[in-house]
């Protein structure tokens, strides 16, 4: 039953499988949904969905499945005096309630609401303890305080508020992940710049074993322990983002993956660089971009082992004169004797490992202010947009040599 | 049905009917809870919670970025039986005592049933969770050095907490049940409060309480406070002898709930370039 609702739920983009599938259909034949949509709505969350980010999606499924399925205002007054006198809550023991479960099956839920509009259409008076009517203490589909195990309560003790209208709430709009990319997600996605090595310094805690047992032989059955140091990440990262006026715009989106590389600490080793708009003699130590903050880019390029995976953080959109002139530098007080393109392949050639992330979305890469710009870059980078998505391609690109 | 485990908070706990839903789910269908939400909302002290409430020992075992899924196992102290083989005296041919076992296999080997606070699982490597799916689906595991298959007395519940730093593999979630815990709102807040500062006055908690959702509400605080921060700061401005009408003012003590200087210093410029004249600003659910 509600097999519609699982098509509807993948539909909306939530990757239920068909092992949480089962696993609610267990859960619903133990009664554990205690027959109330809003027990189904929390029951059905819990297992169904992995990550809050999926809530609104979820409500979303939820609202359009179950829409217009709640009772009534009028109907469940009159059905209220019906249930006016009920039978003491039954308690029903497990196999009896197997049994029950054997006999009557879990009905799907379109089969359900037609045979509560046709039996409130036909029953003239109160049913108590009955499997038909609307009624309590029975085995009945609808009534309370009895058991059925796709039943419908109604009336009796509620649990919270109506699910549909808590779903209709959309209480979890702001998690949603393709809206929202935070800071959180950047680091996610950084994490998967990690290269496990054991040649690194640090201190020799782990007890190498197989070393253990050679040297102990070679030292006639003396024991002799070795030690060695545990698996680290070795990645070492260069980031250069541009500062200039054209970043603007992805100022936000910027700072996020700013913050995002500064909070993760499992590099071995992290430089961060501003340049403006291109890449010339200096870089810059912060985003003011101001000469006396800055080393020299041919420092870095003489310093730094080629190991190092470069990101690039820029739009990449300027004139071309600013790319391929000598003193093509935005900058007119800074000269730049050696034309920004061919800083740009030095960088390229320097570290092998190198990617270019760019905020401008893809479709505008051909069209847009800054094509020729881009195209000219592109040839010297792999270029990725600035998403979750593009820096996740862009990690696997870095992670192997090309 | 497994009805005797109804868990209903306990009376230092406020626990929503959603949570607590999700709990008794996960008990009955025997499958771990996957609890997330931002920090200090109370994860870890709901398993405190579940354990006093069903009258169940609680087996803490918190995770570190260095802890390795087999350490919940078992530890074979290699080292010491080494040493005790070369220098005998001990009976070194029993390997057995010098296997100990984890948090997992103490739970497994436990002889009623226990809840099992698996405490910040995101914090460990990226396969962590991935290795642990067998012995949390089956309840059990074997010790290859002595032959032995542990295997779990009685099906501990399982609550496992996140706090979402690396996302967890998909066939671990399959297996899980998942609860995000929604931060919460101003009358729920008011009774956790109540509940952890009984003499507190009434106007004052009030008054906080509107300072406190309009920090939150502020757009750009990297890290909002949270509940464990409001009650600090409560204690605080109780101990400080802060008249109610003073806290949205001068914002007292700032420092219990903001911990870091740009929050401070933003915080500092709304209250002093829009005061807290117009708090209906913020929207409806006042985060």
């Amino acid at each position: 039953m509600f097999t519609n609702f699982f098509y509807q739920l993948r539909q909306e983009g939530i990757p239920v499988s068909l092992t949480e599938w089962m696993t609610l259909m267990e859960a619903l034949s133990i009664g554990l949904a205690n027959s109330s949509l809003s027990g189904f709505y929390y029951l059905a969350r819990a297992i169904l969905v992995k990550s809050e980010s999926h809530f609104d999606q979820y409500d979303l499924a939820f609202q359009r499945y179950f829409q217009g399925i709640e009772t009534p205002e009028q109907l469940s007054e009159q059905v209220s005096q019906w249930l006016a006198n009920p039978l003491p809550e039954k308690l029903f023991s497990e196999e009896e309630r197997n049994e029950l479960l054997k006999k009557l099956g879990l009905p799907d839920w379109e089969s359900l609401r037609a045979a509560l509009e046709e039996r409130l259409r036909i029953q003239d008076g109160p049913h108590h303890g009955g499997n038909t009517w609307i009624g309590t203490g029975g085995t009945s589909p609808f009534g309370h305080s009895g058991f059925h195990p796709g039943g419908v309560r109604i009336g009796g003790k509620s649990h919270g508020q109506s699910a549909v209208k808590v779903a209709a709430e959309r209480n979890y709009k702001e998690y949603r992940r393709d809206e929202t990319l935070g800071v959180r997600q950047f680091e996610l996605a950084l994490r998967g710049l990690r290269q496990f090595s054991t040649r690194l310094e640090g201190t020799k805690d782990q007890l190498d074993l197989d070393a253990t047992i050679d040297e102990t032989c070679k030292n006639a059955g003396q024991l002799k322990i070795i030690w060695t140091r545990p698996r680290k990440n070795a990645v070492k990262v260069i980031v250069l983002m541009d500062a200039g006026g054209s970043m603007v715009p992805y100022a936000r989106i910027c700072s996020q993956l700013f913050s995002a590389v500064h909070r993760s600490s499992h590099f071995k080793d992290l430089k961060f660089y501003y340049f403006h708009n291109c890449i010339y003699d200096l870089l810059y130590l912060d985003a003011s971009c101001n000469p006396r903050k800055a080393i020299k880019t041919e420092d870095i390029l003489q310093s730094l082992h080629s190991d190092y995976k470069v990101l690039l953080i820029g739009d990449a959109a300027m004139a071309p004169s600013e790319l391929l002139m000598s003193d093509g530098n935005i900058f007119w007080d800074i000269g730049n004797t050696e034309p920004g393109i061919t800083w740009l392949k030095r960088l390229s050639q320097k570290f092998p490992y190198h990617v270019w992330l760019n905020p401008i979305p893809t479709a505008y890469w051909e069209r847009g202010h800054g094509y020729q710009s881009i195209k000219m870059v592109q040839e010297i980078f792999p270029m990725y947009e600035l998403t979750l998505d593009g820096l996740d391609r862009a990690i696997k690109k870095l992670m192997v040599r090309k | 049905m497994t009805d005797q485990y109804i868990f209903q908070g306990t009376e230092d706990y406020i626990v929503s009917k959603d949570l607590q839903n999700s709990v008794n789910i996960s008990v009955a269908l025997k499958r771990p809870l996957l609890i997330k939400g931002e920090p200090g909302t109370g994860k870890t002290m709901l398993a405190e919670s579940i354990a006093r409430s069903l009258g169940l020992p609680l087996i803490i075992w918190n995770i570190k970025s260095t802890t390795k899924a087999q350490d919940g196992l078992y530890v074979y102290d290699t080292v010491q039986h080494l040493y005790d083989s070369q220098f005998g005296g001990q009976n070194v041919s029993e390997i057995k005592r010098y296997i100990k076992l984890g948090k997992l296999g103490e739970a497994f080997k436990a002889k009623e049933r226990v809840v099992l606070l698996i405490d910040e699982i995101d914090k460990a490597d990226l396969e962590f969770p991935n290795d642990l799916l067998w012995e949390l689906d089956v309840m059990n595991f074997y010790i290859p050095e002595t032959g032995e298959t542990i295997t779990a007395v009685q099906r501990p519940i399982v609550i496992i907490t996140s706090n979402a730093e690396k996302e967890l593999p998909d066939a671990f979630l399959r297996r899980c049940i998942f609860h995000y815990i929604d931060f919460p709102d101003p009358e729920m807040m008011t009774e956790i409060v109540k509940v952890h500062c009984p003499e507190l006055e009434g106007q004052l908690l009030a008054e906080a309480l509107k300072t406190f959702y309009w920090v939150r509400s502020i757009s750009g605080i990297q890290k909002k406070p949270s509940t464990s921060e409001l009650l600090d700061w409560v204690q605080a401005l109780t101990i400080g002898g802060i008249a109610p009408e003073a806290i949205s003012q001068e914002l007292p003590f700032l420092g219990a709930l903001l911990k870091k200087n740009q929050d401070f210093d933003l915080t500092l410029r709304q209250l002093h370039t829009r005061g807290m004249e117009n708090p209906t600003r913020t929207s409806k659910r006042g985060w």
